[in-house]
């Protein structure tokens, strides 16, 4: 076992630990903190099956932006459908027996990785190019674009350009499972593509990527409009109703 | 600021965006608060010692009592949908009035402090610590938003700039910067009962006045009833309606209303604003205080239900937050939701036949409708989703025969706030709310060249006040400003119901 099998293995573990606790904590932190008020953005669903209708439409058809701009829901929709598709071709590496889904799904992921890079290039084309969003562009935001073009491209890369011992990469990540340290190949393009998907899971709950999560916990998408049927009172407002004269 | 200079925005033909103009609106802020503003309401006088240390604290206390704060400062992508869509931008071309670069004057100071990228490498996220340059900006730039929720309907995570904005002038009068205009009417409020500071005989007297005016032109003995103990009904109307035109037309219009519809109402002179500025400023605590005069005017009164009149932002704290801030309303009739909207009223009024209208009596007008924005994205009418779009069009339908929507793109959900809304109805703002209503006065004047639109109908006080002030600087006459209700009072057919 290489000393770099180990220096991967360590930081995909923390990496791991880090994205998952992170996430965790952050969403705990989410849920436990109170909306005082009724604000979702009307008009908005009168029920509660609607109202997660309303988060469905937002998450799988990025509905709000589809109103909001063509261009940019375009790249958005080619990059996250091509990045899940591509996650999907990715399972077979965690797996021994891979299930029939994922054997499916191989082809598709491949071109999921195609329109992820293209979605990537459309998104960092308009930073560059339109004026406001230039504005508001700071170097996070080109960082984060590059590491994710960096993934996509290293991936495609020994897809396409060097492969790399597949075979040795999948007894490596089954050995991580069951930490069975395997040697992992040393393939230049290997070696940046895992690097840079361990970065993108460590600075995953301390960024912007916070979006995933925060979508569902959005008052102003997930409440339901019923505040004349149903009194909403945070715990920490509720005290106050005592000081009332009448 | 009387001699403010500027030049009123041309229509674009082609609505295209305009081009960024940086700091072109920096020189634009309110008048700020005198201590004798800020003291009432429990803020400090003035800038504190510490202020940018307590700025942090305030916000770090905010992000614990409002989960949409914290969501909205950790979602944002910069992804640049929302950049187009606010009506001050398009108004002005200044960059920091885009939403998202609005936003990011918070969540600098939110990164600095609050996020482990902001503590390790704040020169890469944009954090930045509190400092002289941070709070003029705030300043500025905070009250440059009328929490019209525009870029909420468009952003893909449904961040809404009016929370940032609330949070922010919710800090800022917390260490001692408060703006003059919000909070010297929100010191009315608590002693007087409202936002003007018409005491009661004035009020009495008003509407005394107008008993007289209606008899005078319709011969009927509508009555303006005040502080009626034993009433069914409860009206709170924004205090504009009891003298500014064409407000008291619609106030006018509810008395007829209620009058043939034979409800039994009355006005309080204790809760006698519907209108709720603590909403403008971000405090709860203010909002909760001023709700609660209306909870203890419907106690006093013995009233059974409660109606507002035709307002925005008052409609928004009465439809989404008085249940909340002021409920339970247990001891009204269940048969009604509290509150009702006057419109909700009057449109079923027309429906059960209860009243009848005659278009006929406005036929030398052709109307539009202007969604306010907070009854469009932040309230609803009726029992069904987007009744807030459908009633008062029915409603005025029924009162005029002639009636033409502007562009979609600038109605219902999607509409333009008229510019003047959010705490910026003041004169010390005056080239902010022309530059602002540039959205709407184009798609007004489209139906207006296209369809010979001749009056335009809203139901919010600061519409009304807006559009009255800025339509000039557009070539419009101020007079096609009209309350939807100013319809119904024409159209109404007055007398013993077997006559009508």
């Amino acid at each position: 076992m290489s000393t770099l099998s180990v220096i991967y293995a360590i930081l995909f573990y923390a990496a791991t630990l880090l994205l998952v606790v992170g996430l965790a904590l952050r969403i705990k932190l989410y849920a436990s903190t109170p909306a005082p008020l009724k604000i979702p953005t009307m008009p908005a669903p009168l029920t509660k099956s609607g109202a997660a209708f309303r988060i469905f439409k937002e998450v799988a058809f990025f509905e709000s932006l589809f109103k909001s701009n063509r261009w940019i829901w375009v790249f958005a929709v080619l990059f996250h459908a091509g990045l899940a598709l591509v996650l999907l071709r990715h399972v077979r590496y965690f797996q021994a027996d891979v299930w029939t889904i994922i054997t499916l799904i191989q082809p598709f992921g491949i071109y999921g990785g195609m329109a992820m890079v293209a979605g990537l290039l459309g998104l960092w084309a308009r930073r560059l190019v339109q004026e406001r969003i230039r504005y508001i562009t700071g170097p996070s935001d080109h960082l984060m674009l590059a590491l994710l073009v960096v993934i996509g491209v290293t991936g495609l890369g020994m897809k396409y350009v060097m492969h790399t011992d597949i075979v040795a990469v999948k007894a490596y990540f089954l050995g991580l499972l069951r930490f069975n340290i395997q040697d992992l190949p040393t393939d230049p393009l290997l070696l940046i593509h895992l690097g840079a998907v361990a970065i993108l899971m460590i600075v995953f709950p301390f960024s912007k990527l916070l979006h995933a999560p925060g979508v569902f916990f959005s008052p102003s998408r997930n409440q339901v409009d019923d505040p004349r049927e149903k009194r909403h009172l945070a715990p920490w407002a509720a005290p106050m109703d005592a000081d009332r004269e009448a | 600021m009387a001699d403010q200079k500027f030049e009123t925005p041309a229509f674009r033909e082609l609505r295209e965006n305009p081009a960024i103009v940086e700091d072109a609106m920096d020189h634009s802020q309110p008048f700020v608060a005198k201590p004798e503003h800020q003291e009432p309401l429990d803020f400090p006088g003035e800038l504190v010692e510490n202020w940018e240390q307590k700025a942090v604290e305030k916000l770090g206390d905010l992000l614990d009592k409002n989960r949409a704060l914290r969501v909205y400062l950790d979602s944002c992508v910069k992804c640049g949908a929302c950049t187009d869509k606010c009506h001050y931008f398009l108004g002005t071309g200044d960059p920091k009035n885009m939403p998202v670069a609005r936003q990011d004057l918070l969540r600098s100071l939110y990164r600095r402090h609050f996020t482990l990228a902001g503590k390790i490498v704040p020169g890469l996220v944009g954090a930045k610590d509190m400092d002289k340059e941070m709070l003029d900006d705030w300043y500025k730039y905070f009250h440059q938003c009328s929490q019209c929720r525009r870029c909420s309907v468009f952003c893909p995570y449904g961040i809404d700039t009016a929370e940032i904005s609330m949070a922010a002038r919710d800090i800022m009068d917390h260490i001692g910067l408060g703006q003059k205009y919000s909070n010297e009417i929100l010191g009315k409020v608590h002693v007087i009962g409202n936002n003007l500071g018409l005491p009661e005989p004035a009020l009495a007297d008003t509407l005394e006045g107008l008993e007289e005016d209606v008899m005078e032109e319709d011969g009927v003995d509508v009555k303006f009833p005040l502080d009626v103990e034993g009433a069914d009904v409860l009206v709170v109307t924004p205090s504009a309606d009891f003298f500014a035109e064409p407000h008291v037309d619609g106030l006018i219009g509810y008395g007829k209303v209620f009058h043939q519809a034979g409800i039994n109402w009355t006005l309080s002179s204790y809760a006698s604003e519907a209108a709720n500025f603590a909403m403008f400023i971000g405090s709860y605590e203010q909002m909760h205080k001023v709700s609660n005069r209306i909870r203890k005017a419907a106690l006093d009164l013995g009233v059974k239900r409660i109606i507002f009149g035709e307002c925005g932002h008052a409609w928004r704290v009465a439809y989404s937050f008085l249940n909340t801030l002021a409920g339970p309303w247990d001891f009204l009739d269940p048969k009604y939701p509290v509150p009702q909207h006057i419109l909700e009223v009057t449109h079923g009024l027309i429906q059960s036949g209860g009243i009848k209208l005659d278009p006929e009596a406005n036929d030398d007008k052709v109307l539009t409708f202007h969604d306010s924005c907070n009854v469009a994205r932040a309230s609803r009418m009726g029992d069904m989703e987007g009744g807030q779009f459908i009633i008062p069009r029915e409603v005025i339908k029924a009162s005029v025969n002639k009636f033409v929507d502007m562009d979609p793109q600038t109605t219902h959900e999607k509409t333009f706030c008229c510019g003047g809304g959010g705490g910026l109805l003041t004169d010390d703002l005056m080239e902010l709310r022309v530059k602002g209503a540039l959205p709407r006065m184009e798609a007004l004047k489209e139906v207006v060249d296209n369809h010979g639109v001749t009056h335009l109908a809203a139901i919010c006080a600061i519409c009304k006040s807006q559009f009255t002030k800025v339509m000039p600087y557009y070539g419009f006459s101020m007079d096609m400003i009209v309350s939807v209700h100013q319809l119904v009072s024409e159209a109404i057919q007055l007398g013993a119901k077997e006559d009508v």
